[in-house]
């Protein structure tokens, strides 16, 4: 970094500020984290507690394992986030390209009607589409969760990419199309490499209310083979009782997975924010 | 024989009229540069050439062939871009080689091109870097390098030259001119640049507003210009335009002196103030206030010339070129 441009001060306040932020950010997930391992008496009687030789226990995350088919819950979460982002990512990134490359009559009308979904949530409609879901037999299957995720991932997904696609150069693409190139090749091998940044961020993005969606498989997809992490962990929290134990270890789990994608994602992320404003 | 004809040629982006009733033969071997001011349309001429664009309406020819429907890779045609346009994930030697790839070449081929093309360009040594790992001289000459290997009928260049510095510049032109010499095939390139077209073309084609005005050799151009436009627009620094009234009394129309044109002399007819000298060392170029208009003379070798002087210059009676006052050519 230049010399000339820092003062040690600055670097402090900026390090302080950033800190003091991701203290707050990380608090909660600390608390999930120490209460899961500690003995119902001990979460109640101090919360905020490290868990000691007194008050450890593993009791919750017996219980989550006991109780109910966790790693099924598991998998499907895992199959229905990361099918929803491929189908994202792969049917918004076309009509991107379609919408940013090729000039036809109703372009910027199709840009808008796509863009609509951003400002119309989708839970709106969420009768319509339990009666579609019923009609075409797709109830209680993880595709009804992975059409529905894709759908409501598309408009933003559109939106942001067509935008990052409009960047890349025109003389490459034609290039491409002198040597004989066929669309699909362009699209494929030379724009999706240069906007990979924008994908991991509409990545990110997807992927997290994906994850913790309890909405549409409770509607959905409540049956017990296609329940997903979240709403599976809802039998520990009953109307009267509610097994803290069980819940925090089923969340301490549940975080796991998403850390994983995020760090997968997040190198990308990063160019992915700053590839605007610098260069 | 002819490489290319254009007959009758328009484009239009929905309500914008961008070529107008373009009009344009070239013959094998020629190199042709389209010349412009920015917006005339020399771009969007080479990529309708090119196939990047369909025209509206008129016919393009290639060799014999009528090739308005034909794909780009299929026009016979290699295009070298402004921005290089190197594919980034491949390697110089994989960039020049994708279009024979494509055509299914078989290998011996392919490789015997490559290492041609690369030993002319100088490339042999870069074959395995990636374009981000060039200079800026060495990515143009691998994108030349990748047109050359698909032995076109005609190359098209697309402002080759504009994102280098001034002194790589002059050097790939030369380049380019002795490409042009060594494969003796036609070449279409596009610059706004007056010099690049002076210096390279067999013939030039001056565009303004989507329409041709004129076609020649350079020296044609420069020497009887058809129009105030295209006189202005070539030669550098650029033609004099004053009222002919200024010097002879009663006359309207527009007239017209090369600052190279220009001389000292104590009769001349043009009594100018000095506002600007500058000096090159070979040449003194003056600028001056000629009654209200700015005058350029460029004067051969160097002169003791102070700002806000008095000066006297003349010229020849028969290097005056003269315009009716909506800028067509008027010969006396």
């Amino acid at each position: 970094m230049n010399q000339a441009r820092t003062n040690p001060l600055n670097t402090a306040a900026m390090h302080g500020a950033l800190i003091l932020y991701t203290l707050i950010a990380l608090f909660p997930v600390f608390v999930i984290l120490i209460n899961s391992f500690k003995t119902r008496k001990a979460i109640f009687r101090e919360p905020l507690a490290m868990p000691d030789a007194d008050s450890f226990s593993m009791i919750g995350y017996q219980t989550v394992m006991k109780q109910g088919d966790f790693f099924l819950y598991f998998q499907n979460s895992m199959i229905v986030t990361v099918a929803s982002l491929f189908f994202v990512l792969l049917f918004g990134a076309m009509a991107a390209f379609a919408l940013s490359e090729y000039r036809f009559k109703g372009n910027t009308l199709m840009g808008l009607y796509l863009a609509l979904g951003i400002m119309i949530p989708i839970r709106i409609g969420t009768v319509a589409i339990l009666e579609m879901m019923v009609a075409t037999g797709l109830v209680n299957s993880l595709w009804a969760l992975i059409l529905v995720y894709t759908a409501q991932g598309l408009p933003l997904a559109v939106f942001i990419l067509s935008e990052f696609m409009r960047q890349v150069s025109d003389d490459l693409k034609n290039a491409g199309r002198i040597d004989g190139l066929s669309e699909y090749t362009i699209f494929f091998k030379l724009v999706l490499p240069l906007v990979r940044p924008a994908m991991a961020t509409v990545a990110v993005f997807n992927m997290i209310p994906i994850w913790n969606d309890l909405w549409f498989p409770l509607i959905l997809a409540p049956a017990e083979e296609t329940k997903t992490l979240t709403l599976g962990s809802q039998v520990f929290i009953g109307q009267f009782v509610t097994d803290w134990n069980a819940v925090l270890s089923a969340l301490s789990m549940a975080i796991l997975p998403v850390l994983v994608l995020y760090v997968i994602f997040s190198r990308q992320l990063i160019r992915g924010i700053t590839s605007g404003a610098v260069k | 024989m002819t490489a290319l004809t254009l007959t009758n040629v328009n484009k239009s982006f929905g309500k914008v009229h961008v070529l107008k009733d373009i009009n344009i033969e070239i013959e094998e071997g020629e190199f042709v540069v389209f010349v412009g001011p920015s917006g005339c349309g020399k771009s969007t001429l080479l990529r309708v050439i090119a196939g990047l664009e369909d025209a509206s309406s008129g016919e393009i020819r290639i060799g014999d062939d009528v090739v308005n429907m034909t794909p780009p890779s299929k026009r016979g045609i290699a295009m070298v871009f402004q921005s290089y346009a190197l594919y980034p994930h491949l390697n110089v030697r994989k960039n020049m080689s994708l279009a024979l790839k494509q055509e299914k070449q078989p290998k011996d081929v392919i490789d015997a091109r490559v290492a041609e093309a690369s030993r002319m360009l100088n490339l042999e040594e870069y074959l395995d870097r990636l374009p981000s790992e060039l200079s800026g001289g060495q990515r143009q000459r691998v994108a030349i390098g990748r047109a050359i290997v698909r032995q076109p009928k005609i190359f098209l260049f697309d402002e080759p030259l504009s994102n280098l510095d001034a002194a790589l510049r002059m050097n790939t032109r030369i380049e380019i001119a002795g490409l042009h010499a060594q494969l003796g095939t036609s070449m279409i390139y596009v610059t706004h640049d007056q010099t690049e077209a002076m210096t390279l073309a067999d013939k030039i084609v001056v565009l303004r507003d989507g329409r041709v005005e004129q076609i020649g050799s350079p020296m044609e151009l420069y020497n009887n210009p058809a129009n105030q436009f295209v006189a202005g627009f070539l030669g550098s620094p650029a033609m004099n335009f004053f009222p002919a009234g200024q010097v002879a009394e009663g006359d309207d129309r527009t007239m017209g002196v090369r600052p190279e044109d220009l001389y000292l002399a104590d009769d001349g007819a043009l009594k100018v103030d000095v506002s600007h000298v500058e000096k090159l060392g070979g040449d003194t170029n003056v600028i001056a206030n000629f009654g209200g208009q700015q005058i350029t003379a460029r004067l051969f070798g160097q002169h003791d010339i102070a700002e806000g002087q008095s000066l006297s210059l003349g010229f020849d009676a028969d290097k005056a070129y003269f315009f009716s006052p909506d800028g067509e050519r008027l010969y006396e």
